[in-house]
């Protein structure tokens, strides 16, 4: 009998979800999903604050053998027009994409694509 | 003798509408050089170093910093206090320490875990700092989330950033490709092992982080 393949779950998340949660819930909710092994695409992404906190909490959270941290990529931010900046709209992150580092590797990127590729069993675990 | 004496007029415009004094942050991922770029800045200006490089990732765990350095150009001037920061990393493989570099698993260990605390203390000292330096390897992707990060915190203070496009003595270097992703910031191809560029990097850091801005905070 074949063994089977360890299963890797990758969630969508809307940004009706994300607009829901604070900074700090969102943050932690991300790195629960990522540390149980998840890779989320999040519609909206992070604003340059909530990154830096994101990557100050995950190096919180490193454990020797069973999370490395994260590997993240966002795509650059929406500018908003001048009639925008007027009505004090602020700079909209795109589309992100988090998982946990022993298993999601960019390959590339630039303001239009992110490549990556899924390694089970990579890093720490 | 003019009616100023010796004082030029561009140090009178500096005195008045510019910064005399700013704290200067080098930031950037790990192995980018910003320890031998720190030294070269010291070495130019003061005859004194930051600390000792590695090959090793994470050589700089904890910030170091050296105040009043002063970096002339011409007649005008700027008094820094430059903090060396660690590198920036999403993640730190302790196992990575053991393969790649060869230590063993107790300093690879402690080394990891230093490694996150410098993480943490670099992101901490942003709020902190009036502009950076953000050293980039110009061998590599520029893309890099840490630099898009870093990027981003510093556009959201309106704090002026300068970027090192390091390692422009090696062959397969690219500072272009850094000017083409980043055209919104300056970019100074340097070599700081070998110190090529450095007299435009510092005329550039003296015009650049001199300007008066109104920072923004969080």
């Amino acid at each position: 009998m074949a063994k089977k393949e360890k299963e890797i779950s990758f969630n969508l998340v809307s940004r009706h979800k994300l607009d829901e949660l604070t900074s700090s819930e969102k943050l932690q909710f991300i790195l629960k999903e990522v540390k149980k092994g998840k890779i989320l695409v999040l519609e909206r992404g992070l604003t340059p604050f909530e990154q830096a906190n994101l990557i100050e909490n995950t190096m919180k959270e490193i454990e020797e053998d069973t999370f490395i941290g994260v590997e993240m990529e966002g795509l650059g931010e929406d500018k908003p027009s001048f009639f925008q900046k007027l009505f004090g709209h602020s700079r909209k992150p795109r589309v992100t994409l988090i998982g946990p580092a022993n298993l999601l590797k960019t390959i590339r990127k630039d303001n239009d694509m992110i490549q990556t590729k899924i390694i089970p069993g990579r890093g720490a675990n | 003798m003019g009616l100023f004496g010796k004082v030029s007029l561009a140090s009178i415009l500096q005195r008045i509408f510019g910064k005399k004094h700013a704290k200067i942050g080098i930031y950037g991922p790990p192995n980018v050089g910003k320890t031998t770029l720190a030294n070269r800045i010291l070495r130019d200006w003061t005859g004194d170093i930051m600390g000792s490089v590695s090959e090793v990732p994470h050589e700089t765990r904890r910030a170091k910093w050296k105040k009043n350095v002063k970096v002339e150009n011409g007649s005008s001037s700027l008094l820094m206090d430059i903090v060396d920061t660690p590198g920036v990393a999403t993640k730190v493989d302790y196992k990575e320490f053991m393969n790649t570099w060869g230590l063993t698993k107790d300093e690879a260990k402690r080394r990891a875990k230093e490694a996150t605390e410098g993480v943490i203390e670099s992101i901490k000292w942003l709020e902190d700092i009036d502009g950076v330096l953000l050293v980039m390897d110009s061998t590599q992707d520029p893309f890099t989330q840490v630099n898009v990060t870093i990027l981003g915190n510093l556009e959201a203070r309106n704090l002026p950033v300068l970027i090192a496009a390091n390692k422009i003595d090696m062959e397969e270097s690219s500072p272009a490709t850094l000017k083409s992703a980043f055209p919104q910031h300056p970019v100074i191809p340097i070599s700081a092992l070998t110190g090529y560029n450095s007299d435009n990097l510092y005329t550039t850091m003296v015009n650049h982080f001199s300007k008066k801005r109104k920072k923004k905070r969080r």
